[in-house]
């Protein structure tokens, strides 16, 4: 048995979001720019699942949604040309983000530090969230842009957006969200959100991987990132990845369908391997599970190093991820164990297991035992759990 | 970057069978106590290295005989499956040896013996540096059993752990290589090719010498030499005029006008001095600017400066130009 709890990374295109793409490889394969019928037969899909984004997140017709190759693009796009068109020659160069944000963000920041950006990183508090009086204290007179996620990858806590988005609003600032973990999770109400920017990946929420979005909110200007032909009505030039239009649309269509399973099935589910896994000793889980994306578990294990748990959850056909040491490339401790104030000893036990609408109860129970039986076995071998 | 680099992450497809077998199963796990090593007929050793909050940590136990000898060896540890790997592999080749023998056993031997084939690191790079935390336990152990210092088991000091390269062998490559790079010392020694703390501040652990401290260091000790030994070679007349520093070039220059020049000008009631001297790669440029009756004469353009530039050229370097201003 192999099974997938690692859905924060990637996961699994819905075979209907497939059989939906499959026309437009090998037989309608047209152009949308093209005059033609073999370019415009793509046009009523292409729609359709440009109206299903709209109202996937509810967006106003007057707003924008860009599709793009991903969020990291989205996010590169915001980030570069809002400070380089208002902030480079201005005296706005202040950018408000946080030290939990996806690399996108992170490294776009520090590149802009580069040419001059002042970037403030705001902490996340103890219960893993970021504040809406930090961001509002954090403002000042040069605030250009706010960055700030909707949800975190590592723990699915999700942050106070509404409230931020309207203290920013207010103090007349630009405001980004990074939604890659909650489009798809949890109901996004854009129409109702003093929001300027959100990011999205359609392999998030079961799309192909390759694609995905940039909500700019009506009457916000964003100078293109690509620069080329009128794709796109000229914001992000490229020929249209029509298969990958045709699946994020439908991916999203699904995912709204599916919110109250996720928020209902879904969450029972997480609930339950959660429950298992916190009848063992010395084991906590990051956040308050109600203020979470219902499919996430950022759990701690003391005496159990987290790749050995990974090796050891691999070898029983089980796929889960660490954000600490040795597992990625890099051998730094997790950040976000350490922000919530852990004890320093915990900062490479942590493990992230993440669910979606395909995860079965059968596969959350073979889970629990498994994950049972490898802290025991690892526990015996640790030279700091006695 | 190359093809190779671009795509990341298979990190556990570069483990060996030896290691992923030594994680799967290892066969030293365990504890001694007290009670075990006296049947056994010898001294309990539990040393702890690490720390978990660093990501590694291991505990090792020894059987010390009367004559020195191990003769049980077990660990438990906290890590990664590479660090279990690396303990369980460190334990069995601790056996059977004196103490005198194991603290001479070092990571690369322990990485050695976890390889498949001896031409294919047991580990992915990052993680050579697991492989040190079973050397250093050694180390440990056996200054609790002999009542010392770790230092004192260590006759160098090691800068790069993953790849144990000392520092003086880090600053003897820098000279003999004329090394200018913290790149080109990892091309050379291979320090900081492995977990890459020991490049500059802020890696996964902190340590004593850096590479970007000492390339730093052995690069203005190498300057200072240089210039010392300019100095003393330039007073015997034995330095090079191109490889005089600035300075030197000047004075040398105006030793060269003073004896050979000024007096033939001052003959006729002029005379000269120097404004600027221009090192470019091709030519050294001299700028002068003529005095007295020299200013408006004829022939300071012409056959008095091909005089000056002659005998410079002759008595110095024949890359000299001079420019009157």
């Amino acid at each position: 048995m192999r099974i997938y709890l690692d859905n924060n990374a990637t996961t699994i295109v819905d075979p209907k979001v497939k059989e939906l793409m499959d026309p437009f490889f090998s037989q309608m394969y047209g152009n949308p720019n093209s005059l033609h019928s073999f370019g415009t037969e793509t046009h009523p899909a292409i729609r359709h699942a440009i109206d299903s984004m709209y109202s996937a997140i509810n967006a106003n017709d007057n707003d924008d949604i860009v599709v793009t190759s991903c969020a990291t693009e989205s996010i590169n796009w915001v980030l570069k040309s809002i400070f380089f068109e208002h902030g480079f020659n201005s005296n706005k160069k202040h950018i408000i983000t946080t030290t939990v944000e996806h690399p996108a963000v992170n490294a776009a920041c520090k590149y802009l530090e580069k040419f001059g950006a002042k970037v403030t990183y705001l902490p996340i508090n103890e219960q893993g969230i970021i504040t809406v009086n930090q961001v509002a204290e954090a403002i000042t007179e040069e605030t250009l842009l706010v960055s700030i996620m909707w949800a975190n990858n590592e723990t699915g806590m999700i942050f106070p957006i509404d409230e931020v988005s309207k203290v920013c609003k207010e103090k007349g600032v630009l405001f980004h969200s990074d939604g890659v973990q909650a489009v798809g999770k949890i109901a996004l109400d854009l129409s109702k959100t003093e929001i300027d920017f959100l990011s999205f990946s359609a392999h998030k929420f079961h799309g192909p991987k390759g694609v995905g979005g940039l909500y700019i909110k009506n009457g916000r200007s964003l100078e293109p990132l690509f620069h080329g032909g009128e794709h796109m009505g000229g914001m992000r030039s490229g020929t249209l990845n029509v298969p990958g239009i045709v699946g994020m649309g439908e991916a999203m269509r699904l995912a709204n369908e599916s919110l109250e399973y996720e928020g209902s099935t879904v969450r029972r589910l997480r609930d339950k391997l959660e429950d298992s896994i916190l009848e063992l000793p010395d084991v906590f889980v990051v956040g308050d599970r109600e203020n979470r994306t219902p499919n996430t578990i950022l759990v701690s294990i003391r005496g159990v190093e987290g790749e050995a748990m990974l090796w050891d959850l691999s070898k029983q056909g089980i796929a889960a991820s660490t954000g600490s040491a040795c597992a990625s490339e890099d051998l730094e401790a997790n950040p976000v164990l350490l922000a919530i104030g852990a004890d320093i000893e915990l900062a490479h036990t942590a493990i992230r297991l993440s669910l979606s609408r395909f995860t079965t109860e059968e596969e959350i129970d073979f889970t629990a035992k498994v994950f049972k039986d490898s802290v025991e076995r690892l526990r015996k071998i640790s030279s700091s759990y006695a | 970057m190359a093809k190779n680099d671009l795509l990341g992450g298979a990190l556990w497809e570069q483990y060996s069978k030896k290691v992923a077998d030594r994680m799967n199963e290892p066969r030293n796990l365990g504890t001694i106590t007290e009670e075990d090593a006296k049947a056994k007929g010898g001294k309990l050793i539990v040393a702890d290295y690490g720390a978990e909050s660093c990501g590694d940590a291991v505990r090792l136990y020894w059987v010390v005989d009367d004559s020195g000898r191990i003769i049980d060896s077990k660990f438990r540890s906290f890590g990664c499956g590479t660090a279990i790997a690396s303990s369980d592999m460190m334990c069995e080749l601790c056996l059977g040896k004196t103490v005198d023998e194991a603290v001479k056993i070092t990571n690369i031997d322990v990485e050695m013996s976890l390889r498949d084939d001896p031409e294919t690191p047991a580990v992915p790079g990052q993680k050579m540096h697991c492989s040190v935390m079973a050397y250093d336990v050694i180390k440990k152990a056996a200054s609790i059993y002999k009542g010392v210092d770790m230092d004192s088991f260590e006759s160098e000091i090691i800068v790069c752990e993953c790849a144990r390269v000392s520092l003086s062998t880090i600053q003897e490559v820098i000279r003999i290589n004329d090394l200018k790079t913290v790149e080109e010392i990892t091309d050379y020694t291979k320090a900081g090719a492995f977990c890459k703390s020991c490049i500059k501040p802020g890696g996964h652990e902190d340590r004593e010498y850096y590479l970007v401290d000492i390339l730093r260091d052995t690069r203005a000790l190498m300057e200072e030499e240089k210039l010392k030994a300019n100095a003393n070679s330039s007073e015997s007349g034995e330095l090079a005029f191109a490889d005089m520093t600035m300075v030197q070039k000047i004075k040398a220059i105006d030793k060269v006008i003073d004896a050979n020049i000024r007096p033939m000008l001052m003959m006729d009631g002029g005379n000269m001095e120097i404004i600027d001297v221009k090192d470019s790669e091709k030519n050294i440029d001299i700028y002068i600017r003529y005095t007295g009756a020299c200013a408006g004469c004829a022939s300071s353009s012409t056959g008095t400066l091909y005089a000056i530039e002659t005998v410079l050229r002759q008595k110095l370097d024949t890359s000299i130009r001079v420019m009157p201003i």
